[in-house]
């Protein structure tokens, strides 16, 4: 079986993002960069279904410009076989990247296609939906857990309250929650041995997607500060506090 | 201009079973209200005559479509979507809850509709244009949406809850739609009922941080206090991954979003992922012995001490 592995190249999660000056935007110029979490999560889960004898090869593809090469490299160091860099110098919006996906798909036909539930950066949490009605295929949305099992898989989804389980015949989009595992740590052989794998390019123009998207951000600002709190000196304070605001009588 | 809310239904009793709007679904139509225009809620289940005359009632509602049918008895997205994608030319705009269910199913609807969407919007500046959050709340981005449908997910902690009204919409019944290739199927579920109130929707919320140290701990230290208070218990991500508490309580960037009139965090960080989740509480309380916490940052009222100590004494004395 095939697994194909949508990754993306985000600002590092201990980094706190500003906006720029002129409001156009976050301020992402030189911040240390990262595979999004959740992603990683993905990538683990795929080369944890190798390692079981389920998956034959794992594909991971982003899109970006030639620097986010690195978190693919990143995901062959964790052990995929191959990657594809969709060139693109625009950042795309979910709509345009699930449609990237979708031609990626057509020319991989993966069995499985892994994501992060969400991207750190804009929180969206879209794009696996959208790609699998693109597709229409099942959809595993925020997946704690997977067993691929005779064409189908089963997968548990942390939802409000509790979890679902649900079952989808294959192909399906599973979106990865950070409980799916714990991603390995990177070993250096392996990032050495993950330059040898291969990396191809591939122009978004060549895929026939547009970049543009009717959804376009006007101005980002940082939100308004808390107003400064007060430190409290004992216990007796602490509970003065409580009585006036929370004790519910 | 007319908007489409999609309703998510809870079980509001567990022995019979019955069902009603969610709060969140309630916090939708006051984002509607805010645009302006007629508001149809769309009632997606089997058996939901009852819950359908419920929205009826809901202040500022239009119209409730019903769309009962047992192949709709669990919320598939790979079922809901297409149903929702039959009716969307009627509307500007189609609304639902970032809910897990929200989320779930909208970008499937918007992917049918070939249209970029709108997540988590926090406020409603015009039928257009909208604000939501990047980073874990760290920046605001004001984004214009030209879609000719306009599809938004609301986070429901940003806006109130539409109350219901001496009104009664009309109901109208839809035709079902749905998913014929059978691509996905409901096994089972696992939903955490308990006396206590909700997380998303509680007063007050305590939350515990992995220094608790046990699942036991957690309990015994944090529970007591809860029920004087009448609480909610949430969790640090530290905390539900080192087995202290359910998956469901975690509150944050990637757990629930809760925005109570009182938080009090108890031997918690305040890591940015944290505070994504909390930073809208109308008032936090911190207990910390580590005075550099960066959850003091954003606590109201912080005490530096032991979180064993200081929770057994306020416990005792309220
Ligand atoms: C992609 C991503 C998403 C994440 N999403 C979330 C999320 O949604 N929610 C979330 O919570 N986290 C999330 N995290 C994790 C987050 O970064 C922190 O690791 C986590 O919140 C820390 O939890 P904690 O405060 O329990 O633990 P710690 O950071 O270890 O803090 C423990 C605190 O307890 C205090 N303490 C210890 N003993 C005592 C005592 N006896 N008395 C008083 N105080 C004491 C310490 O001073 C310390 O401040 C996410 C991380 C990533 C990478």
């Amino acid at each position: 079986m095939k697994v194909l592995v949508g990754i993306k190249r985000v600002v590092d999660f201990n980094i706190r993002v500003r906006a720029k000056t002129d409001g156009s935007g976050a301020d992402i110029a030189s911040v240390k960069m990262s595979i999004n979490p959740f992603d990683e999560n993905a990538v683990e889960e795929a080369v944890r279904l190798k390692e079981a004898g389920v998956a034959t090869e794992i594909v991971v593809v982003t899109t970006g410009a030639a620097n986010a090469q690195d978190v693919l490299r990143h995901a062959l160091a964790l052990g995929a076989d191959r990657a594809i860099l969709v060139d693109t110098a625009e950042p795309l919006n979910s709509l345009a990247t699930a449609k990237v996906l979708r031609e990626i798909v057509k020319r991989e036909a993966p069995q499985l296609i892994l994501m992060g539930k969400q991207a750190i950066d804009d929180d969206a949490a879209e794009i696996g939906q959208m790609l699998a009605a693109f597709l229409n295929i099942g959809q595993g949305t925020f997946a704690s857990s997977l067993k691929v099992n005779d064409g189908k898989i089963t997968v548990v989804r942390e939802i409000d309250g509790g979890q679902e389980t649900v079952e989808l015949n294959l192909p399906a989009v599973v979106t990865a929650d950070l409980r799916l595992n714990e991603p390995r740590y990177l070993k250096l052989p392996n990032l050495m041995m993950a330059k040898k794998k291969p990396l191809e390019t591939i122009a978004l123009a060549d895929l026939d997607v547009a970049a543009t998207s009717k959804v376009t951000t006007i101005n980002v600002a940082e939100p308004a500060a808390r107003a400064p709190g007060k430190k409290l000196n004992n216990v007796q304070e602490l509970i003065d506090v409580l009585r006036t605001h929370a004790k519910v009588v | 201009m007319s908007i489409l809310i999609i309703a998510e239904l809870v079980i509001a009793e567990l022995v019979t079973e019955e069902k009603s709007i969610k709060a969140a679904t309630r916090s939708a139509i006051t984002a509607a209200k805010a645009i302006g225009a007629e508001i149809d809620v769309l009632v997606i289940g089997e058996d939901v005559n009852a819950v359908a005359q419920q929205a009826t009632n809901i202040q500022g509602v239009t119209r409730v479509l019903v769309a009962d049918n047992s192949v709709y008895a669990k919320p598939l997205a790979e079922n809901f979507a297409p149903l929702v994608h039959s009716i969307a030319k009627n509307y500007s705009h189609i609304i639902v809850a970032a809910t897990s269910f929200g989320k779930n199913l909208l970008p499937r609807v918007a992917a049918l509709l070939d249209v970029d969407m709108v997540s988590e919007v926090t406020r409603i500046i015009d039928a257009s244009t909208y604000v939501r959050p990047l980073y874990a709340g760290g920046l605001n981005a004001t984004v214009q949406n030209n879609e000719i449908i306009k599809l938004l997910t609301i986070r429901p902690t940003a806006f109130d809850a539409t109350q219901d009204a001496n009104q009664a919409a009309p109901i109208a019944t839809i035709a079902a739609v749905t998913d014929d290739k059978h691509l996905s199927r409901f096994v089972s579920e696992h939903i955490r009922h308990n006396e206590r109130p909700q997380l998303s929707t509680a007063r007050v919320v305590i939350s515990g941080g992995r220094s608790l140290g046990s699942a036991e701990k957690f309990q015994e230290v944090l529970t007591p206090l809860a029920n004087k208070l009448n609480a909610a218990i949430g969790a640090t991500r530290a905390a539900v991954d080192a087995g202290f508490a359910p998956n469901d309580s975690q509150v944050g960037q990637t757990g629930t979003v809760v925005a109570p009139d009182i938080y009090i965090a108890i031997g918690v960080s305040g890591a940015a992922q944290h505070i994504a989740g909390i930073k809208d509480s109308r008032m936090i309380v911190a207990i910390n012995h580590d005075p550099d916490a960066p959850i003091f940052q954003w606590a109201d009222y912080g005490l530096v001490a032991d979180l064993f100590e200081t929770t057994a004494a306020i416990t005792a004395a309220l």
